[in-house]
């Protein structure tokens, strides 16, 4: 099983710190916007994001949300796995917002149409738009696309992508990981 | 640890302590999802559940049927006085009869030890045991516990005392299961004719002092007496069990500490414990209702994710 960088530390600073600006570009001092994390893994990008406009780019007033989209998965009895719930933790509703859903890897796009499912509980957001770190291109299942991606990668489908974070794994990485 | 041990829900001695556990942290986020503006989520769209109740109950159909609801299933209800059964036909017949409808779950209520466990061997859906007779009561233990948990941070280590009629609560075998394999220490105490003869060799202690039972615990379990099953006369007098085993605000108030008064429901409010007790702020039983969808939702989730 061999595994390759695909990111760095630094470039994933680098795009992140990009990322940051196309949103603040578009969106300004994010008074109608707030960000969704998907957990479990996009809810690490929301903090990062969040963390580097708060303390990098002034914007003080925020709103960050984390989003379990378990329950509305389609794959719910279909696989081996028991699919095992993690929290949401949204204290506000998005009932006219512009709501941006993050991730870390968009792959078959089937999370994000849960996603879409799902951050309908919380209200009826005015635009919904989609952040992804990495985007595995020539593989989505569903005709789903991101407004901001960080690196368009292209990996076979016996290939991995893997985002570790400082915060979970002790280093910020990104791999392709063969077989 | 991320799927359950077993394929039906029949008691409390059939889980391990891993599957309780995997219980409360998936109803921790059910318990989000019914505090929602919008209280759905479409898990079980794909799943149908029977509701079959041979035996009367309020608050655990309701429960059930909102949880399964609000995991968009499919439900259809069955109570026995309105049935076939009255005009003779066998268990087995009456839910091979429903399944042959393409049911995938039945939840079942019966006065019969054991009936869950039986129908489990002859029929092919998951079985959820919703009361069988004394034997068990499993949803409600575990909705007990997880109350504890909620109210005191953990339920291991805690000191829990269950009051009452232990010889024909389910309530009670199902609690001292569940509490045991968490690592509470349970005591029961109640007239002696309404203790069962072995009862410690579950594991818990005897004591007959209601008063020094509720010196000692942190959680006080108040049980119902069930008129319905006392066949013979098992205390004098309705007024006499009260004064010796109901608890008032003046008992509640004068012990050493401030313990947690908990009821499985429906409460004789004056005789296990009076009006100003149940509505007190050391009184979790309201919690325990709205605890009890959150953890029906996780089991009806996690037994219908096993379904292939």
């Amino acid at each position: 099983m061999g595994q390759k960088v695909l990111l760095s530390e630094k470039e994933i600073n680098i795009i992140l710190h990009r990322l940051a600006c196309q949103l603040l570009e578009n969106h300004l001092d994010f008074k109608d916007t707030v960000l969704i994390g998907i957990q479990p893994r996009g809810s690490f990008v929301a903090h990062r994001l969040t963390q580097i406009l708060k303390e990098e780019y002034g914007v003080n007033h925020i709103q960050t949300g984390f989003l379990d989209i378990t329950f509305y998965r389609d794959d719910f009895r279909r696989g081996d796995k028991v699919l095992e719930a993690n929290k949401t933790d949204i204290d506000f509703l998005v009932e006219d917002k512009k709501v941006v859903l993050i991730d870390d890897v968009l792959y078959t796009g089937r999370s994000i149409r849960a996603a879409l499912t799902a951050i309908q509980s919380f209200g009826r957001p005015k635009e919904i738009e989609l952040l992804t770190l990495i985007d595995r291109r020539f593989s989505r299942h569903l005709p789903i696309q991101p407004n901001y991606r960080g690196r368009q990668v292209d990996a076979i489908n016996d290939e991995k992508v893997k985002v570790l974070w400082k915060e979970n794994e002790g280093k910020d990485v990104v791999y392709l990981v063969r077989g | 640890m991320s799927e359950l041990s077993v394929k039906h829900l029949l008691g409390i001695k059939y889980l391990n302590e891993a599957d309780i556990l995997l219980i409360f942290e998936t109803a921790d986020q059910f318990k989000e999802v019914i505090n929602r503006s919008i209280k759905k989520v479409p898990s079980l769209r794909d799943i149908t559940i029977a509701n079959i109740f041979f035996e009367n109950s309020t608050r655990t159909k309701l429960s059930f049927e909102l949880a399964e609801k609000r995991l968009s299933a499919d439900v259809i209800n069955f109570s026995a006085a309105q049935s076939s059964v009255k005009k003779g036909e066998t268990l087995i017949d009456t839910v091979n009869n429903i399944l042959s409808m393409k049911v995938d779950m039945v939840v079942m209520r019966h006065p019969n030890p054991g009936a869950g466990i039986f129908l489990s061997k002859h029929v092919k859906a998951s079985i959820v045991n919703a009361g069988d007779g004394a034997h068990e009561h499993p949803t409600q233990a575990l909705l007990d516990s997880y109350s504890i948990r909620e109210k005191l941070g953990d339920v291991a280590g805690k000191k829990v005392v269950i009051v009452g009629d232990i010889l024909h609560s389910r309530v009670a075998l199902s609690n001292i299961f569940a509490l045991k394999l968490q690592g509470a220490t349970v005591k029961v105490c109640g007239p002696k004719t309404l203790l069962p003869k072995h009862v410690e060799s579950l594991g818990v202690e005897v004591e007959t002092d209601l008063r020094k039972a509720l010196n000692w615990c942190d959680v006080a379990n108040m049980l119902r007496i069930q008129n319905e099953r006392l066949d013979i006369s098992y205390f004098p007098t309705t007024r006499e069990y009260t004064q010796q085993f109901g608890v008032n605000k003046k008992l509640l108030d004068s012990l050493d500490k401030e313990i947690v008064i908990m009821h499985p429901g429906p409460i004789n409010r004056g005789v296990e414990i009076t009006s100003d007790v149940a509505d007190s702020k050391q009184s979790i039983i309201l919690n325990q209702v709205e605890n009890g969808v959150a953890i029906r939702m996780a089991v009806l989730y996690l037994l219908a994710s096993k379904i292939k």
